[in-house]
């Protein structure tokens, strides 16, 4: 057993463990941890203080006012009265997180009771809840709990009413939300069907399903409610003398600011620490119950892929060769598996020549291309082997500033779905003229108007007027002729097109390869055309290199290939295209999948799904052999018959 | 656009009526004799008896209501009892002062938040990642009426460079200079919990877009990293950043309760919570609604800057 293959049992072994526990999860995530630790160092004390040897809090003692902390008999001082501040803290703490617990537990029963009730009855009286909710969010937060203080008067139990009821429409829009998506799943219509009544459905099978977003909701708006309790008291408005919180004690002490600043610091900092432990064990929570909530955990790509060459061939150079790849690898590192997205890939472009990357999705084309030019995303993209020369420089040694000024200029892409891949909120005008500036020292007005001749050459009727136009404003057809627009704006020397026909309905398609096909006759380009479709590179490449599970298995002049393939995968893959004029013809799809690229069988890759297959086809690894003029073939039982 | 904006004004109104009902349920909440509330435990009955005529308080709750808004609708909000004024005349002398404070602080947020965001979106997992998130997250659970004491503490006791409290220098201040200075650690204590907000988003919101095709079409036209990240991707960022600096707003306007009293302010706010205390209900009530429109009005500002930046929302 080799090394790798016991690697990856223990990997597959790692994985049929399945997920950690939500417990684990939470203790995994630091910053929650030590959340919870803090928060239960403070909650033990403030429930404990009734037990601890500590001073009376609302003994006042006028001969021991205002000592400094660490005084004595004062581990934090005293006040103004002369009451012993560690003891109030304590004692404070307790009342504010037992206010702020209710308060939250208060506007969680109401608003969930809200969002359930919206949500699963709808209609009329959905909307009439959520217009109500609308409107008590329409208020700034703390300014709707003061109105409320102010009608009831200021106190401690008011300010716990006024701050419950703020809170309740974030929990109602929560979990009105969520009711509605569950509204109509067959678990609750199978209940409802059962017998049960609404109440009862309501209850025993919608409640269990949104309880984790209660959770949430809870975990995320208690530190607040905790502030702004403590805020009120602050003000006056909620905790009444001889009572004490957090935010009374601070709203005392700040008249003694100048004098004492302990005794208004240290309730300050019991709140902070607090209200910030929450917030920490609160965002542990949200992404463990609900992981897709998890912001910004994702890695944003760098500007070039990563390259970390195991591998860098000697390439020859050739004039005839515009572009000219060699052992081209890029694996994609996710968690502890390594995905061979790209397993030694060689081709060459010659001047103004098409040749059609083909394969079914997955095979690793697109990786291939964007690989070219460093655009693959990183993480979790690596370039792990090979060299793209270029003018008889390396692509993959080149500085970023030398690449920028390849990208767009000598080497532009047309990318699938124009609707993703140009910018939503820019005219399509503004784009093209965009990547001319990027390479051409000319003026905004310069650049437009060559944006205009650019979108009338790719037949784009009224051009002058279409360029201001939004890329949501136009068709799919007209979109990918602006594409096609921006990818000429420098008369770069090669064109990579990555499906740009594949999100196109028919006609359209038609038109589009064709104009294609004719600029890039007129502006002399070479063109890495990439597509699953064989009824589309009959039309416009020279030659054709067929790809399968990160590998070129069969290449060579279009004709040559599609008239007597030699790789089985090949034939197969002619197959499944509906040929004109014979209706009886069968359109097999392949049986099978290609295997995962992160679990490469030994030998031939295709060798699973291939009828001709042998033992001598699953050993070693298979190289591509020559076969003919011009073609080459990584199969050791070539086909010899032609198609019709 | 005008037309987008003539419908969201118009949307706005079933808003303000919303609003109103509100304010004025919640006063219809106040237990006991609602004109005694206002006129204070001093009050003669012929004077009780006057301002629930008045207020036309022995009616039913809908017609009440009724008499009012028509009364609102003419600028009349009724009288302050306490400072012997027109609601109205104080509630907007107190406005403006708030509204100084609250739109700075707004602006300082907004810079500092997005600076931040983007910052440590493009520098993802880096040091000043790190930096940053560790501040938002401090920043976020900051009582800020605590963090007014301190910076008091710091900047007008230890070193004496910054005025602790009040609008203008009481003898020889009162220009923009003068304000300024008073404005600082006011409208930079009111920022700081908004700023994490924004900050936070900012980042989220980055790192999302970062990941769309359309940057990287960005980067295969062979633009800067500069173009790509500050006209490209904070472009896209910035239009679900926008709503969120709305809702900020409200959060400043309702902070600033805080600030001006720590800071003694002379804004809404602290006039509120006088008002409150010295049971000034129709202050309050006043006051109450004024800042609420004018939060409904920012977020319908929000709303239409963020259609400006997108042109798929107009339709």
């Amino acid at each position: 057993m080799s090394e790798a293959t016991a690697a990856n049992g223990q990997a597959k072994a790692r994985k049929s463990s399945g997920r950690p526990s939500a417990w684990k999860l939470l203790m995994n995530n630091k910053l929650a941890a030590t959340g919870l630790w803090v928060l239960l160092a403070i909650a033990a004390l403030a429930i404990l203080v009734p037990v601890l040897p500590l001073p009376d809090p609302n003994v006042t003692e006028p001969a021991d006012r205002l000592f400094p902390p660490l005084t004595e008999g004062h581990f934090l001082g005293t006040d103004h009265l002369g009451r012993d501040i560690f003891s109030r803290l304590l004692w404070g703490t307790q009342v504010s997180i037992a206010v702020g617990l209710s308060a939250t537990v208060i506007a969680a029963v109401f608003g969930s009771l809200i969002g359930l009730v919206a949500g699963y009855v709808g209609g009329r009286t959905d909307n009439l809840m959520m217009r109500g909710i609308d409107m008590l969010m329409a208020f700034p937060y703390i300014l709707l709990a003061l109105a409320i203080v102010a009608a009831l008067g200021p106190g401690l139990l008011n300010a716990l009413y006024a701050i419950a009821i703020v809170n309740i429409p974030f929990f109602a829009r929560n979990i009105r939300g969520i009711t509605l998506g569950l509204k109509h799943r067959e678990f609750v219509d199978a209940a409802r069907l059962s017998g049960k009544s609404h109440v009862g459905v309501l209850f025993t099978e919608v409640l269990p399903n949104v309880l984790p977003v209660i959770v949430i909701t809870m975990s995320t708006t208690v530190g607040w409610m905790i502030l702004e309790t403590a805020g009120l008291s602050f003000l006056g408005l909620g905790a009444q003398p001889p009572q004490a919180d957090l935010g009374s004690m601070l709203g005392e002490g700040r008249k003694l600011l100048f004098t004492a600043p302990h005794v208004s610091f240290v309730p300050g900092l019991m709140i902070f620490l607090l209200v910030m432990s929450i917030n920490l064990l609160g965002d542990g929570v949200r992404d463990v119950l609900d992981p897709r909530l998890k912001s910004g955990a994702l890695a944003a790509p760098s500007a070039r892929t990563a390259i970390d060459r195991d591998v860098v061939p000697e390439v020859e150079a050739n004039p005839d060769r515009v572009l000219d790849v060699k052992a081209l690898s890029t694996h994609f590192d996710v968690g502890d598996q390594v995905y061979k997205a790209v397993g030694g890939v060689d081709f060459y472009l010659g001047e103004t020549e098409c040749l059609g990357l083909v394969g079914e999705s997955g095979s690793g084309k697109s990786v291939t291309a964007m690989s070219l030019a460093g655009l693959v995303p990183t993480p979790p993209g690596v370039i792990k082997g090979g060299r793209v020369m270029f003018e008889g420089a390396d692509l993959l040694e080149v500085s970023d500033a030398d690449l920028r000024g390849i990208r767009g200029r000598d080497i532009a892409y047309v990318f699938q779905d124009p609707l993703s891949t140009l910018h939503p909120l820019f005219p399509v005008g503004d784009q093209i003229a965009e990547a001319v500036r990027a390479h051409q020292p000319v003026s905004k007005q310069v650049a437009w108007d060559r944006a205009v001749e650019l979108l009338d050459l790719v037949r784009i009727p009224n051009a002058a007027e279409r360029a201001k136009a939004f890329p949501h404003e136009m068709s799919g057809g007209m979109r990918q002729r602006v594409s096609i627009a921006m990818a000429l704006a420098n008369d770069a020397k090669v064109l990579v097109a990555d499906e740009p026909t594949t999100a196109l309905d028919v006609t359209v398609q038609a038109q589009v390869l064709k104009l294609m096909d004719q600029l890039r006759r007129d502006k002399n380009a070479a063109v890495l055309f990439i597509t699953h479709d064989f009824g589309v590179v009959s039309e416009i490449c020279d030659r054709i290199a067929v790809m399968y599970a990160g590998r070129i298995v069969e290449t060579g002049p279009t004709d040559a290939v599609l008239k007597s393939p030699a790789h089985p995968y090949t034939r197969m893959l002619i197959d499944c295209v509906p040929v004109m004029g014979q209706p009886g013809r069968r359109l097999d799809a392949i049986a099978g999948l290609p295997p995962p690229v992160n679990d490469l069988p030994d030998g031939c890759a295709f060798a699973e799904r291939c009828p001709h297959a042998t033992s001598e086809c699953r050993k070693g690894d298979i190289g591509l052999g020559p076969l003919g003029e011009g073609r080459e073939v990584r199969c050791i039982h070539p086909l010899k018959e032609t198609v019709l | 656009m005008a037309g987008y904006i003539v419908k969201r004004l118009l949307a706005m109104i079933p808003v303000l009526i919303g609003l109103s009902i509100i304010v004025f349920l919640i006063m219809a909440m106040i237990p006991g004799d609602p004109a005694q509330a206002i006129l204070g435990n001093f009050a003669t009955p012929e004077n009780v008896a006057r301002v629930n005529r008045e207020l036309g308080l022995d009616k039913p709750l809908p017609q009440q209501y009724l008499i009012w808004v028509t009364n609102l609708l003419q600028g009349d909000f009724g009288r302050s009892y306490i400072l012997n004024r027109p609601v109205l005349d104080e509630v907007l002398e107190r406005f403006s002062a708030t509204l100084i404070l609250a739109g700075t602080s707004l602006v300082l947020c907004s810079i500092f938040g997005l600076l931040a965001g983007i910052v440590s979106a493009v520098r993802q997992f880096g040091w000043i990642d790190r930096t940053v998130t560790f501040f938002v997250l401090i920043g976020i659970s900051m009582p800020s009426f605590w963090l007014g004491l301190l910076l008091i503490l710091v900047f007008a006791v230890q070193w004496r460079v910054l005025p602790a409290s009040g609008m203008f220098a009481i003898y020889g201040g009162g220009d923009l200079l003068d304000l300024a200075r008073h404005l600082i650690l006011p409208a930079l204590t009111l920022a700081v919990v908004a700023t994490g907000v924004i900050a936070r988003l900012t980042r989220a919101s980055m790192l999302e877009v970062l990941r769309q095709d359309y940057v990287r079409t960005a980067r295969a036209k062979g633009l800067s990293e500069r173009k790509v990240i500050y006209r490209h991707a904070f472009k896209a960022a910035l239009v679900s950043v926008i709503p969120v600096i709305g809702i900020q707003a409200g959060f400043v306007l309702g902070g600033a309760v805080y600030i001006e009293t720590v800071f003694q302010w002379p804004g809404i706010g602290a006039m509120l919570v006088k008002a409150i205390s010295t049971r000034d209900i129709l202050l309050v009530q006043g006051g109450v609604l004024v800042v609420a429109a004018s939060y409904v009005l920012f977020n319908l500002i929000a709303d239409v800057v963020q259609s400006l930046l997108d042109p798929r929302l107009k339709s």
